[in-house]
């Protein structure tokens, strides 16, 4: 196999060629980390190598195809994890400089899972700093940029996990999602990226940003490899209380099944002002195609749309600046030194840890629950929830899925939005909402602009409706061909 | 939100109080600028009559099905289970005498 190979390398193909004996997972894994090392310099995906961990894995899984024993769904599978997950002994930075040097001593639900299914974990991927953002801007190690323009953002808040998939750096990557920050980048870099229902994904283990709205999610290069890593990462976890027992869909299983029948909604609200002529073109064609394949197309309306960003970062920040206040220099990551105090330590930590955006949040996530404004912001914006949440509910109610954009243009340059807090919030405008509604969601190729940029179309499922959307998503990939 | 009164820099001050954050002279006018600048934009939610609507924390709360249904399912038995361990939780700690975390003096004279 070679390296330029591993661009287009699947989870299908590690399986067979490991069990088939024509490479080895030690060597996908090499292989691999041979790419990050001449390739990532310019990117800048991963933050830091489990390379130890990742070998002993792989050695693990080349045993039992030597002795011919059956391999587990992801054997030998090189993956990446987003930063904000942890992994027992490796860093765990979140992309802030708070927790430099922190070593967390377990393992996030969903990276054990991973490993039980015979994933080799290649490393940390860089990320907005607490999944912050929706450049990958925002993190205190740096930029990363869109492998299919190096001049572009690879969009964010899971940057790293995007662009390492779309340049080869792993086969599959986990992110995260709390306002958009799978679908958004996954249409940014020209991959897969999957939303999955609230509750469907443990979040033990996760780096808490907002947790009402927080999901762990699957970056991939195709559908079925997004199905296959939903089938491993799904199911109750006794360490989340949010975690679901409704039992996990065969999703792989789900994909042969026909989309002929199948009701699509096309909700009028996304396509309003603002949304970018090229990207409103292929995601039309994407409709089309989907038409000529048997499904009935139908406009709906989701009427609070336009009220989905202001509420979200309202709820977002007012989580945050909850969860965010155990970062105080007491138990792990960084503390000043200098300070004398208890009080001053706190502030002084906080102070040199957190970068503008994150104080930004915490700022107006603070100012929101404070005394004399918490039912003007906090309580509104969550009344706002409800209402959001129905629109979702009564459209559901005649149509299996919604399909719309994703994002309003695409990537955009490096520092083109980074003056205007709103603006940059705007980017959100199409996937925020059904963060707050806890719906599930993807993003899928669906085409190019003129400049070779990529586009992606969102198809929106119900709650634990997974498998629809997935063979929705299926039936997209086939018709681009 | 009525009315919606500007943030002043006294307020940047004691919302940056309460969380424990320290800004510098030129961190306070810069956020009160974007302060004003969201919340001119989240004011627009009072367009919306939200008399009788409920407010949700969290996503459960709406479902027929999954976690809110089986809200009193979803608790673990109160059964002592193998916990992190503690030599590892305690190195992570910038200071520590290896049982406790130990930090500057709490008390302000």
């Amino acid at each position: 196999m070679k390296e330029e190979g591993l661009k287009s390398l699947t989870i299908d193909q590690v399986r067979d060629a490991i069990a088939g004996g024509r490479t080895t997972a030690t060597a996908l894994a090499e292989m691999h980390y041979d790419r990050i090392a001449s390739e990532d310099k310019e990117i800048h995906s991963y933050l830091s190598l489990s390379r130890e961990r990742a070998l002993s894995q792989a050695a693990r899984i080349d045993a039992m195809a030597q002795r011919g024993d059956v391999l587990p769904p992801l054997a030998g599978v090189p993956i990446g994890i987003k930063d904000v997950l942890v992994m027992h002994g490796a860093p765990a930075t979140a992309s802030s400089l708070i927790l430099k040097g922190y070593r967390p001593p377990y393992d996030a639900t969903a990276v054990t899972r991973l490993e039980e299914a015979g994933a080799v974990l290649l490393g940390k991927l860089n990320c907005d700093e607490f999944a912050m953002g929706s450049s990958n801007e925002n993190s205190a190690y740096g930029a990363v940029r869109n492998p299919r323009a190096l001049d572009r953002v690879p969009g964010g808040s899971s940057g790293g996990s995007a662009a390492a998939v779309a340049a080869g750096f792993a086969v599959a990557t986990l992110g995260t999602d709390t306002g958009g920050s799978i679908r958004q980048p996954a249409a940014f870099c020209g991959v897969v990226g999957v939303l999955p229902t609230y509750g469907r994904v443990s979040r033990y283990g996760l780096i808490a940003f907002a947790s009402s709205l927080d999901r762990v999610g699957p970056f991939t290069k195709n559908v079925k490899d997004a199905a296959r890593m939903l089938e491993v990462l799904a199911g109750r976890d006794a360490m989340d209380a949010t975690s679901s027992d409704t039992p996990v869909g065969g999703y792989v299983a789900a994909l042969e099944q026909p989309v002929e029948g199948l009701r699509i909604g096309v909700p009028e609200e996304y396509f309003g002002e603002g949304l970018d002529p090229q990207i409103r073109a292929a995601v039309e064609k994407a409709l089309d195609l989907l038409k000529a394949m048997g499904c009935v197309i139908k406009p709906v309306s989701l009427p609070h749309t336009k009220y989905a960003v202001p509420t979200y970062y309202v709820i977002a920040t007012a989580e945050a600046s909850s969860n965010l206040s155990r970062f105080d220099g007491v138990r792990f990551g960084l503390r000043d030194s200098e300070a004398k105090t208890l009080a001053d330590m706190y502030r002084r930590t906080r102070d040199g840890g957190f970068g503008a955006e994150v104080k930004r949040r915490i700022i107006l996530g603070t100012y929101a629950l404070s005394a004399g404004y918490y039912d003007a912001y906090y309580k509104k914006a969550q009344q706002v929830r409800t209402l959001l949440t129905r629109d979702f509910l009564s459209a559901f109610a005649g149509v299996d899925v919604l399909v719309a954009p994703v994002t309003p243009t695409p990537a955009f340059r490096l520092g083109e939005k980074t003056d205007d807090p709103v603006k940059m919030y705007l980017e959100d405008i199409y996937s925020v909402a059904a963060s707050l509604a806890g719906i599930c969601g993807m993003s899928v190729p669906c085409g190019q602009t003129q400049d070779g940029l990529p586009i992606g179309v969102q198809i929106l499922g119900q709650h634990f409706g997974e498998e629809s959307m997935l063979r929705v998503a299926k039936a997209v990939e086939t018709s681009q061909g | 939100m009525n009315g919606q009164s500007e943030v002043t820099i006294e307020d940047v001050r004691r919302v940056a109080e309460l969380a424990n954050l320290e800004l510098t002279q030129e961190e306070e006018p810069r956020l009160q600028r974007d302060l004003n600048a969201i919340l001119g934009y989240v004011a627009q939610l009072n367009e919306l009559d939200t008399t009788d609507v409920p407010p949700m924390a969290q996503v459960g709360e709406v479902l027929k099905t999954g976690p809110v249904q089986a809200q009193g399912e979803m608790l673990r038995s109160d059964i002592v289970q193998p916990c992190v361990d503690r030599a590892e939780v305690m190195a992570a700690a910038p200071e520590t005498d290896g049982r406790f975390f130990k930090v500057p003096k709490v008390i302000e004279r």
